[in-house]
């Protein structure tokens, strides 16, 4: 089966800035990618280049087997993209846009029972016929992932579509885009909200100056490094003046009678943390035990790179 | 070719303008008029410039194509600027459309505007004095190629402007200079000969010149040649503004 996305060894110079380093990335068909990475990593850079808003330097990147330079027509009938920025157009309605972009594509006359579902899919039914200026964020941001869905893409990429979205938007967003997974598409996703990466992602891309430093299934970027620590919290009844070499060995950060011990998950054990306390004399009142996650993971991967 | 959505992107160009019709034709139909009325009751008295014709007849065609001009500059130039600078030209940038079917949809879109103003410039003329049709093919050919010229020059300033007043700019010192010395309200034959000689060089002469033919089958230059000038300037602007759009110049990165 043919990949959905193939990027291989993409550079991209912006003047002197050296944007993408050789980028080589395969997403299959089907997957939930997320592209994460800080701010001027590159991700915006790689996803206009597949969209034909960017031209690399050098390299080669296809979209369903579709190279986005050479048969462009091909590749962009695949793909659809959510942009970051919320971009309208003032003059028209939501049911005017939505047919005028699926004309673009050669679908204005098929499109209106497929406009009715999406404008249903997202809430956006009773808005139909007002104007794109008298809409709130949210549901301009709505708009935008019809508009790039209109088409029926077999690829789509959804820029940080919850920045900036409340709470229960933002939820319905998620049950959208993996409604749109399960009925097939491919989806990648970039966000600043790693919880959001972590929840939806199958394998997760970090890119960071330009270069790809991490490419793993979430299961096992989160099994590796920063990823199999985990942080107990003990509270003590008592000060203790002198701690345990052994406790004191892990011991990240310390305030009042409060201890921050960093375990490695598999080589640590919590039970002799405890007991080497309580030979020293400190009575535990409460633990907790707090997990690495896809944060950790990033702040890591991100700070090695630097 | 995409013609489904070389269509789509053309007609979105005619609603865009014509939602704000009151802008966009209206407005240019009433500016034409106030010249109009000022201008022959000033002059009609007073100027000749063809035998047999009056001043307000005279000056119809040049209104007529004045209008033309600005408004399929304006047409094309607004409608990208404006998308790009609110950023929502990335709707057509993601699209299958070629540079060629890009550059067909806003080129058909002012040409349409244009010939809409002056029609309706024609028509409210009408009241005011009878104008005789020469040649109709040549007032068809004049106004079409005219619309093609600006069309496209709007295309290039709406790429290469990154801000309004980069666009005024244009609009100020390129093409309200260029029109209103081109032969609207007096014939070069009337101007001393060092200003007769650089009025040549002013494309907007041969189409206002041409156009006045169609009308009255009379002109400074022989209608031939400034069809030929004005035809080998839209042919140059074409391949110019086409090479823009392939290359992708300050719309793809």
């Amino acid at each position: 089966m043919l990949p959905a996305i193939e990027i291989e060894n993409v550079h991209k110079h912006f003047g002197s800035l050296h944007a993408l380093k050789g980028v080589s990335l395969t997403i299959e068909q089907g997957e939930f990618f997320g592209l994460l990475g800080p701010n001027g990593a590159g991700k915006s850079t790689l996803i206009n280049i597949l969209a034909g808003l960017t031209r690399m330097d050098s390299g080669a990147v296809t979209v369903m087997g579709h190279d986005v330079v050479k048969d462009y027509r091909q590749s962009r009938y695949s793909l659809g993209v959510v942009p970051q920025e919320l971009v309208f157009d003032p003059f028209f309605s939501v049911r005017e846009l939505l047919e005028i972009q699926a004309g673009y594509f050669g679908q204005r006359k098929t499109s209106g029972k497929w406009i009715d579902r999406l404008l249903e899919g997202l809430k956006l039914t009773d808005k139909a016929s007002s104007n794109m200026r008298s809409l709130s964020g949210g549901m301009k941001r709505r708009v935008l992932i019809a508009q790039a869905l209109v088409h029926k893409p077999q690829v789509v990429i959804l820029d940080e579509p919850t920045a900036g979205v409340d709470v229960e938007l933002r939820s319905s967003l998620w049950e959208f885009i993996q409604m749109l997974h399960q009925e097939g598409h491919t989806i990648v996703l970039t966000t600043h909200y790693l919880e959001e990466a972590e929840m939806l992602c199958d394998r997760i891309g970090i890119i960071n100056q330009g270069e790809m430093i991490a490419l793993d299934s979430k299961e096992a970027l989160l099994a590796k490094g920063v990823g199999q620590l985990r942080t107990l919290r003990i509270t003590l009844a008592n000060h203790i003046e002198a701690l345990p070499d052994l406790v004191k060995s892990k011991l990240q950060h310390a305030s009042a009678n409060v201890l921050e011990i960093r375990l490695d998950r598999h080589n640590d054990s919590i039970v002799a943390m405890m007991d080497a306390l309580r030979d020293a004399g400190g009575e535990v009142v409460d633990i907790a035990i707090e997990e690495s996650d896809l944060e950790d993971v990033f702040i890591e991967l991100t700070r090695q790179a630097t | 070719m995409n013609f489904s959505g070389l269509y789509t992107l053309f007609y979105k160009e005619i609603l865009r303008f014509a939602k704000v019709a009151l802008q966009t034709v209206l407005a240019p139909v009433v500016t034409a008029l106030l010249y109009l009325l000022v201008f022959s009751h000033v002059l009609e008295e007073h100027v000749e410039v063809y035998d047999n014709i009056s001043y307000t007849a005279f000056l119809i065609p040049g209104l007529m194509m004045m209008s033309i001009i600005q408004n399929a500059f304006a047409n094309s130039s607004s409608s990208l600027i404006q998308s790009k600078i609110t950023g929502n030209i990335i709707f057509v940038l993601l699209t299958p459309l070629s540079y060629l079917e890009f550059y067909l949809a806003f080129l058909f879109a002012s040409i349409v505007r244009a010939l809409v103003v002056g029609i309706g410039i024609f028509l409210v003329a009408m009241g005011f004095v009878e104008l005789p049709v020469h040649n109709a093919l040549y007032l068809f050919l004049f106004a079409f190629l005219s619309s093609a010229v600006l069309g496209s020059i709007g295309i290039i300033a709406g790429i290469w402007s990154e801000r309004f007043d980069h666009l005024a700019g244009f609009q100020n010192f390129i093409i309200m200079p260029l029109s209103f010395l081109s032969g609207v309200f007096y014939s070069i034959h009337s101007l001393p000969p060092f200003w007769q000689l650089l009025s040549k060089f002013n494309p907007f002469f041969y189409m206002i010149d041409g156009f006045r033919y169609g009308f009255f089958g009379v002109s400074d230059i022989n209608p031939l040649y400034s069809l030929a000038v004005v035809f080998v300037a839209w042919t140059l602007l074409a391949v110019l503004t086409l090479n823009m759009l392939r290359v992708g110049y300050k719309l793809r990165n």
